[in-house]
């Protein structure tokens, strides 16, 4: 198991670097994608299987085609490669080192922020989909439907937005 | 526990085997052609290329892609509800949980139909 967990944070932390290293921004945009992945492969080893179903069909599946869609309509290009600039670099470093310093104090006043290793789950029997879907589909029926209306207000927002655009198109023409 | 995701690998590996020998054949069984910057720039009659070589995509693509992000929620609450559905059809709750989620799947149909009526799927116009 830990050896999976070595894999998946591997291959995580290693794209979420390739993100900001490449130039062309939809390259970026990929390498995320198999940064989120990985995420959700460490959900799995957790037994967070909604969560990490959640991460593949709405971060991986549609936030990650909304970021690519903007990446085209704006029109981005490839970066030119630019000089170092050292001021910047000292002062990504200097908060990059306060956020650790902070992480660690606050982790190590709790008795299980002081492990070396989250321990895995030992039994999958517990099924956290079953459970979500038992609670929301009894206890929390109301919400679920307002939740219908919230995105039904999204869409017309949409609709709206996108509507008036072409409007506005066909005034300048 | 790990020996349930055999399958996963096996897809896996099936995905990232053809892309691996169907680049790897390509390159193998095709004749490869020596490139250099004039070769490779855009011949256009003649002329030298102006403007852009990409084309600037439609604002119709954003809609859609909006209209996809909030109907991939709706797939989100549809997931525990089909695991969860035999559970409650062996208690007998299942007539409550159907209409929980119609109710839920119908307003959202509303949210369709608006989208359809007012031509956002539409590509023309």
């Amino acid at each position: 198991m830990s050896l999976l967990f070595y894999i998946f944070s591997g291959l995580m932390l290693g794209f979420g670097i390739m993100v900001i290293v490449c130039r062309n921004p939809l390259s970026s945009a990929l390498c995320l994608v198999i940064s989120f992945l990985g995420l959700a492969a460490l959900f799995v080893t957790l037994n967070a299987y909604f969560i990490s179903i959640i991460q593949i069909l709405v971060y991986t599946g549609a936030v990650m085609v909304l970021f690519l869609f903007i990446i085209m309509l704006l029109d981005i290009r490839e970066e030119k490669s630019k000089d170092w600039n050292f001021l910047a670099v000292g002062g990504g470093v200097v908060v990059l080192f306060g956020f650790v310093v902070q992480l660690i104090s606050v982790l190590g006043g709790y008795e299980d922020g002081k492990q070396k290793m989250v321990p895995f789950p030992e039994d999958s029997s517990h099924e956290d989909v079953k459970m979500i879907g038992a609670e929301i589909f009894t206890n929390y029926n109301f919400h679920l439907q307002v939740l219908g209306v919230l995105l039904l207000v999204a869409t017309i927002g949409v609709v709206v937005l996108s509507r008036r655009q072409g409007k506005e198109g066909s005034e300048n023409n | 526990m790990l020996d349930q995701y055999l399958p996963v690998l096996m897809q896996l590996s099936v995905a990232t085997g053809f892309a691996v020998s169907t680049l790897l054949i390509s390159v193998l069984l095709g004749k490869s052609a020596k490139s250099n910057a004039i070769k490779d720039s855009a011949y256009e009659c003649g002329m030298l290329p102006i403007g852009d070589d990409k084309p600037r995509f439609s604002v119709k693509f954003y809609v859609i892609a909006m209209l996809f992000v909030i109907f991939d929620i709706e797939v989100v609450f549809m997931y525990p509800w089909a695991v969860t559905f035999k559970n409650f059809l062996a208690n007998g709750q299942a007539a409550m949980v159907f209409w929980s989620m119609s109710g839920f799947v119908g307003i959202l149909l509303v949210a369709y139909l608006y989208a359809l009526k007012k031509g956002a799927l539409s590509w023309k116009s």
